[in-house]
């Protein structure tokens, strides 16, 4: 191997400072949830101590923390299934042009660019103008696909671009039918992308703020909540709860991670050409 | 196969514009609002200089925006993609620089308070360091602190399409610059940087996109002293004024969707995906 140019170390010492700018935030407000008892939100720490975590765990703590939380979690698991399935048959739709291809496409590209507060105002006034109640399982889910969505589809288009298609015509020329060579033949070889797909779905959902604002209702899903903390609590018990949810999604995001690995392992040691699909 | 994705696009994006455009001409009392067709909320908006300074803002926290995300995107993509020799230490440092997109915005914002406040991280390292004497006051609350949260947001927006179009140059191309006798300067100037623009185009749009539709970075790291367009909106909405949010939403959208229209014209998305 040649020796480094000088350049590389100048731009790793660059690239080093951008993940300090990335995360020592997040790490600084982890360190300062341990306060004692009688610390504040900067630093010095007077104390160390596990005083605003049991806060949280706490009934008297403000708001509904668990409850939020939970409806998190149901909400971004439903978007996550719907996008991951929406997407496939999406991807799957717009490997051939279609009536209405075009336009589709650029209604993905709208959802995509198209700021968050219209979407919240417009399914908020298209609620209350017909009399339905908003409810984070309606309106709430439904304004969060707008965003998760645009990301599934333009994930399986770049996959489906690689999709090596002699795969599918040798099933077919196999006597399969269209279904059973989405099922053993398709889905099989672009498994792990959905696996991307899948955590795009979720965690864009159980972090969503701005879609949710105006189309959840009465009961808030868990950013809605900490956005209301950050009005009223002086205390780090918010930076106990974000450094909880932050660990709650870096938990999500290695699962997911190590889902990808293992699928990559199991194919190898069984000698499954599944992945090479791809062109 | 593609009707469950229109179903949900017809529902939840056009209808919610369709209705917004429709709010924009109605009017409304201090409790309510009801239906109409005058132009009353595009007059008051066009007729108020508070409008134009907005939008002014808007613009200058996106183009400020845009300026350091490229800086810093480029040269973290530029790194990963031409210095980093192994496709595994690539794919692992690549990963690091996208895991805070799928954690919480809101929590990535809290968490500047301990560095910037007036007796953050910040503030007690310059007094003690002697450079000032008394804790800067512009740390938190203002412009500074807006364009830093916005920057540590949305830099991973330009990093990723950037490391893509990157990772896609033929290896062959840098090669031949160098036997040709150009300079790494040379090389990165007129072979580099034009064939990522394609890349640079879409980071663009998704951070010029971001930065102008959004108002809780605005509220949230300025303590509502600065407005972007996004903040006017809420502001309304606040107040119940859901027409006049409606108009100028519809203006947020048309200044939106023109800019990428010009940038759509530097870049297709279909071929680069």
């Amino acid at each position: 191997m040649e020796p480094r140019p000088r350049s590389f170390y100048a731009l790793a010492a660059f690239f080093t400072l951008f993940l300090v700018f990335l995360y020592g935030p997040t790490i600084t407000i982890a360190v300062l949830s341990f306060q004692g008892p009688g610390g504040g939100l900067t630093f010095p720490m007077r104390g160390v101590s596990l005083h605003w975590f049991r806060d949280l765990f706490e009934q008297q703590a403000v708001g509904d923390i668990w409850g939020s939380f939970r409806r998190s979690l149901v909400l971004g698991l439903m978007v996550m299934v719907t996008t991951v399935v929406v997407s496939v048959m999406g991807g799957l739709a717009f490997r051939k042009r279609f009536k209405g291809s075009s336009i589709l496409f650029y209604l993905i590209i709208t959802s995509l660019v198209i700021p968050s507060i219209l979407i919240s105002l417009g399914v908020g006034l298209i609620w209350s103008q017909s009399g339905l109640p908003v409810h984070w399982s309606t309106s709430g889910f439904g304004a969060q696909l707008t965003w998760t969505l645009p990301f599934g589809l333009l994930i399986m288009f770049a996959v489906f671009n690689r999709f090596d298609r002699s795969y599918e015509e040798a099933a077919r020329d196999l006597g399969a039918s269209p279904w059973q060579t989405i099922r053993h033949v398709v889905l099989p070889i672009i498994a792990p992308s959905l696996i991307g797909v899948a955590l795009f779905g979720f965690t864009l959902s159980y972090d969503e703020f701005a879609r949710t604002l105006l189309t959840s209702g009465s009961y808030n899903t868990l950013p809605l909540e900490i956005f209301g903390m950050t009005t009223n609590v002086t205390t780090p018990v918010i930076f106990a709860l974000g450094t909880l949810t932050t660990m709650f999604s870096f938990l999500v995001i290695g699962l997911f991670l190590l889902i990808v690995w293992w699928t990559e392992r199991r194919r190898k040691r069984h000698g499954s050409d599944a992945g090479k699909g791809m062109v | 196969m593609a009707s469950p994705l229109a179903l949900i696009l017809a529902v939840f994006l056009v209808a919610p514009i369709v209705m917004i455009v429709i709010v924009s001409f109605w009017g409304a009392t201090e409790f309510s609002i009801y239906p109409a067709f005058q132009f009353d909320n595009y007059e008051f908006l066009f007729g108020s200089d508070v409008t134009y300074r907005v939008f002014l803002n808007t613009f200058k926290y996106a183009s400020i925006t845009w300026l350091f995300t490229l800086l810093i995107g480029f040269t973290v993509a530029y790194f990963l993609a031409f210095h980093v020799r192994s496709l595994k230490w690539q794919v692992a440092l690549f990963l690091l620089c996208t895991i805070p997109f799928w954690t919480s915005n809101i929590i990535r914002m809290i968490s500047w308070i301990p560095f910037l406040g007036r007796n953050g991280l910040a503030n007690s390292a310059l007094i003690s360091w002697g450079v000032i004497d008394e804790p800067l006051e512009w740390l938190l609350f203002s412009d500074f602190s807006v364009i830093l949260a916005f920057v540590h947001l949305y830099t991973l927006f330009m990093v990723v399409p950037i490391f893509n179009t990157m990772m896609r140059i033929d290896k062959s191309l840098i090669e031949a610059a160098t036997d040709a006798g150009a300079t790494g300067w040379q090389t990165l100037w007129h072979v580099i940087i034009p064939l990522t623009k394609p890349g640079i185009m879409i980071g663009t749009i998704f951070v010029v996109t971001l930065v102008m539709g959004d108002f809780i970075t605005v509220r949230f790291m300025s303590g509502s002293q600065s407005a972007n367009v996004g903040r006017m909106i809420q502001n309304d909405i606040g107040l119940l004024q859901y027409p006049s949010a409606s108009a100028t939403a519809v203006i947020l959208l048309i200044t939106v969707l023109m800019v990428i229209g010009i940038l759509l014209r530097f870049v297709d998305i279909r071929r680069e995906l």
